[in-house]
């Protein structure tokens, strides 16, 4: 069972329906019993840094931690995923899991902020989340803030600087991209979670 | 690289998806959750669903069809039409929706913008424009086209981001289904005065009007219904144009 994590930050349909229409056996939860009873857990957001303070309101940082270093596997998307590096700029009072080293940042004044829309992926070889996924695919942005790119990240998009679209070491995978909005690379990508 | 959407709007009344000229005079284009799923499989990058009519009494009928259009959709998705409060736009989130747009609302209480945005982020909150030149300036209207508010469409676009706002969505009036071409100069003032993405509507005939407001008029993305529902510009071929055209586009998808 994948157990999707209701921290109280936004819509988490789209996410819940791109699993079911995979045919995976999903659950939305607020409930640290769920994580640590799930096989696999899903950590969405959306907007701001300072949401992800609810994963300590409501108890859920510990049992996503645990579920981290025991080997779980774990997805990140958006915010989600920058909550596995150390923090952001967006936020500095909200400490990020300090999975990945390095701060979430702005974009250069150069481009428009928010990135919203298609981009590309320069994938990296060997990545199991993106396995079969094709070099310059697109996918689905929506964010102010970036991830820095690091000898974990899997994929890289460009918009006014290189960032990290999407990050993997062992059992964490993060995507700063939406999946669940990304046509069927996203389909793919998610497939491939549901298969690691 | 960042590509320029094409987005395919789909003017909902009564369950059916129709089309108009000037805001005027529908016809029936089909089915929403169909013509949603067909303009996904050809190439548009997202959906805009918007209730034209937008009575009370149709608006179980509008979640139902929010429904039924998400349910296989797996890019991204607005709806707009009649959202009045922050519990119209909680449903319309519940159906299936990714983001709302809103209009004569938030030109009437601004504040909304800013309710909704505090608990579904501000990537959800599209602030759609209604404008008609007026003279030397742009006039926003409210009402579907019918309300005159007298208040200066740059000025309200840079208000409704201050306000939280994620995308603009402004549509010419004086070009809706008209198919000659966008009003260039109103997005390009309205993309220049704001940081948020602009999203062109009104007056999509060719490959070249798409080329125009992208390059022209400095839109992030652009939307049309009435020749994608026709079959006059196939979305598929349309991107292939803009490709050929060196518009960054999602292409091949």
């Amino acid at each position: 069972m994948i157990a999707i994590v209701n921290y109280g930050a936004g819509n988490l349909n789209s996410v819940k329906k791109a699993f079911d229409y995979l045919g995976s056996d999903v659950v939305v939860t607020d409930q640290s019993q769920a994580l640590t009873a799930a096989d696999k857990i899903v950590l969405p957001g959306v907007g701001h840094f300072s949401s992800l303070r609810a994963l300590e309101r409501t108890g859920l940082r510990e049992p996503l931690l645990q579920a981290a270093f025991a080997g779980k596997p774990l997805l990140g998307i958006c915010l989600g995923m920058q909550w596995f590096f150390d923090g952001s700029e967006e936020c500095s009072e909200v400490a990020g899991a300090g999975i990945f080293s390095g701060n979430c940042r702005q974009f250069p004044s150069s481009v428009k902020s928010p990135h919203v829309g298609w981009n590309s992926l320069t994938v990296r070889k060997g990545s199991r989340l993106l396995r079969g996924i094709a070099q310059d695919s697109f996918v689905y942005y929506t964010h102010s803030f970036h991830a820095p790119m690091l000898a974990a990240t899997s994929a890289a998009s460009e918009y006014g600087l290189q960032f990290t679209a999407a990050v993997e070491q062992s059992n964490i995978f993060g995507v700063q991209f939406h999946p669940e909005k990304s046509g069927d690379v996203g389909l793919a990508i998610l497939k491939n979670f549901c298969e690691v | 690289m960042l590509t320029k959407r094409i987005i395919a709007c789909l003017d909902v009344d009564g369950g059916r998806v129709v089309k108009g000229v000037r805001f005027k005079n529908l016809r029936d284009a089909g089915d929403p959750a169909e013509c949603a799923t067909a303009h996904a499989s050809s190439g548009a990058d997202e959906i805009v669903l918007l209730d034209i009519t937008a009575t009370s009494g149709n608006r179980r009928t509008l979640l139902d069809v929010v429904r039924a259009a998400a349910c296989s959709l797996f890019v991204p998705f607005t709806v707009g039409g009649g959202i009045r409060q922050l519990e119209d736009a909680a449903a319309v989130f519940d159906a299936g929706a990714d983001k709302i747009a809103i209009n004569s609302a938030a030109v009437r209480d601004p504040a909304l913008i800013g309710k909704i945005a505090a608990c579904f982020g501000s990537q959800a909150v599209v602030v759609a424009i209604d404008a008609r030149k007026s003279k030397d300036s742009f006039e926003v209207f409210t009402g579907g086209g019918r309300v005159a508010t007298g208040r200066d469409a740059i000025q309200w676009a840079r208000e409704a981001a201050a306000c939280g706002a994620g995308e603009i969505l402004l549509t010419s009036m004086d070009r809706d289904g008209t198919q000659s071409g966008f009003d260039c100069q109103l997005v390009r003032e309205v993309a220049e005065a704001v940081s948020i993405p602009v999203i062109a509507s009104g007056g999509a005939g060719s490959a070249l009007d798409f080329i125009q407001v992208f390059r022209e008029g400095s839109a992030d993305a652009a939307l049309a219904a009435s020749i994608f529902h026709f079959g006059i510009e196939n979305i598929a071929q349309l991107k292939r144009e803009l490709h050929h055209a060196s518009v960054p586009v999602r292409w091949p998808c």
